[in-house]
């Protein structure tokens, strides 16, 4: 069964192939990463929905995904493009694995590789439509780096996508110190998501952490975090103020 | 134009007349002038006794910073401060208006005024004006019915909350709020947390910045603590001081004291009769 739809203006009709081959806009988006060096390695952490505009339509996607032996791959944005690039790497793993030299990609590697898939992608107008952030452990050296959908790529101890640039930034800026034992890191991103939770709309309370340390890349079980709306302001908030809201 | 007996203006909101005048100016090239915004962190936090109110002190112009150590808390009533956060002008004027208003009305009753007259006064303004008056405030006092925390955005919706945060530093500042928050802080952790908030939005906003001016809210007392906080000194300050070049000689000095220019007059009887 066909049905055709009526295009009113016939240069719609010439450009249809052009413009349906550039991204215009992100449908199904996955919300912010939230990464940090400790002392083993590296601790990421995002949550599992995938939002189809304002309708959560996705609730168990997995956003990060290991890459190699050494590293691991988080990325918000279009779910789509982040499929598209694990294609990518897939075959760039492959190939590596293809020359059997013992020698294998690491994070930095991968990052530069990313970099220039992104810039590139992004300087023919089409660009993967997501902020990738990028952890590894190659030879006892950490590395956390992160690229946007318009290739603005650089590394540092700790990255946040999204929202978490501005509501998990300023935890982590603050609290972040060198040599993070496990337990600490865990309850630094713990609180870094759950102030996400509480304050991005498009966040679910379920959520994976990743580590990434030179033994290789575990990613967790979905778990959700405890919150708390016990506040008594919150119990009758107009006790004060009748009449308002 | 016809010659109307009394051309009164309509009351309250805005009157559009000068806007077909303006589109054609712009179109012709003038550039409308940049209003200064005070691109900012405001907060307040209701703890035990009471309420605390915490701004930084940058006011921008675009990109530039038109005033290094402004003052965004505003007073209200001895009770009850307000914080502004939006186009300074709009937030300026505003609190001052109702300030007024509450000083008229304390006359009028002869009670203390209460923080939801205030939020009425405001919002009421606010709404009529549609959002053009673009002010965004954190209204916070202390009345005979306890300590209350309101949040005013510029088209006129209220909201009433323990804590609160505006402006472009709210999300830096709401992250710290989120994570360390909790009921019945006493006096000093509320304003290390009020403090810890604001700095939170002076180094992660670009829009905040400078000092940490902070405003404690009890019953029957408030504190304002100017540059309660200066976290952003000048670190390189030469310590010759300023010395001019030889060459400037001081040919000649002469001091005028302004004081002896200045006439008083007594006026006795009805002065002030026009």
């Amino acid at each position: 069964m066909t049905f055709t739809i009526p295009i009113d203006n016939g240069d719609s009709v010439k450009n249809a192939e052009a413009d349906s081959q550039r991204t215009l806009y992100p449908y199904v988006t996955g919300t912010s990463i939230v990464a940090i060096k400790y002392k083993d390695g590296v601790l990421m952490a995002s949550d599992m929905g995938g939002s189809y505009g304002s309708t959560l339509r996705y609730k168990n996607i997995e956003r990060m995904k290991a890459i190699g032996k050494h590293s691991l791959l988080g990325a918000s944005g279009e779910i789509s493009d982040f499929q598209e690039i694990l294609r990518y790497l897939d075959e760039l793993v492959l190939n590596d694995n293809m020359w059997d030299d013992g020698n294998s990609l690491g994070p930095k590697e991968v990052h530069n590789y990313l970099t220039r898939v992104m810039y590139n992608r992004r300087n023919k107008f089409n660009p993967l439509w997501n902020t990738l952030v990028l952890g590894g452990v190659k030879k006892g050296e950490s590395y956390l780096g992160m690229v946007s959908m318009i290739g603005v790529s650089f590394e540092d101890n700790h990255v946040a996508t999204g929202f978490g640039n501005h509501l998990a930034r300023p935890i982590l800026r603050d609290e972040w110190h060198a040599d993070l034992s496990f337990e600490e890191g865990v309850k630094l991103l713990e609180k870094c998501m759950r102030v996400l939770l509480y304050r991005d709309r498009s966040a679910i309370n379920k959520l994976q952490i990743a580590k990434i340390t030179e033994e290789g890349v575990t990613v967790s079980q979905p778990y959700s975090l405890k919150t708390f709306w016990e506040f008594q302001a919150f119990h009758n908030p107009t006790a004060g103020a009748q009449g308002s809201w | 134009m016809s010659q109307s007996a009394v051309d009164v203006p309509a009351k309250g909101g805005f009157s559009y007349d000068l806007c077909k005048r303006n589109d054609m100016l712009i179109q012709k090239g003038l550039k409308a002038p940049s209003f200064l915004k005070t691109g900012t962190t405001i907060v307040g936090l209701i703890f035990k006794d009471g309420v605390i109110l915490g701004a930084d002190t940058r006011a921008t112009e675009g990109p530039i910073v038109a005033d290094k150590n402004c003052e965004k808390i505003h007073y209200m009533a001895p009770n009850i401060y307000c914080c502004g956060a939006g186009t300074a002008a709009d937030t300026e004027a505003v609190t001052d208006m109702v300030s007024s208003q509450l000083r008229l009305h304390r006359y009028q009753t002869g009670r203390d005024s209460r923080v939801i007259t205030a939020l009425t006064l405001l919002k009421k303004h606010l709404f009529s004006y549609q959002g053009h008056v673009s002010a965004a405030l954190v209204l916070g006092g202390v009345d005979i019915t306890g300590p209350h925390l309101h949040t005013i955005y510029p088209h006129g919706s209220t909201d009433t909350l323990p804590f609160a945060t505006m402006g472009s530093g709210s999300l830096a500042a709401m992250s710290v709020f989120e994570a360390k928050y909790k009921e019945g802080l006493t006096r000093d952790e509320g304003i290390k947390l009020v403090a810890e908030a604001i700095c939170s939005g002076i180094f992660n906003d670009l829009g905040s910045g400078s000092n940490v001016d902070i405003c404690v809210i009890t019953k029957g007392n408030k504190e304002y603590l100017r540059n309660y906080m200066e976290p952003n000194p000048r670190t390189y300050v030469s310590s010759n001081g300023y010395s001019f070049t030889k060459k400037t000689e001081v040919l000649r000095t002469k001091i005028t004291p302004l004081k002896e220019r200045v006439e008083i007059i007594e006026v006795t009887g009805e002065a002030m009769e026009e």
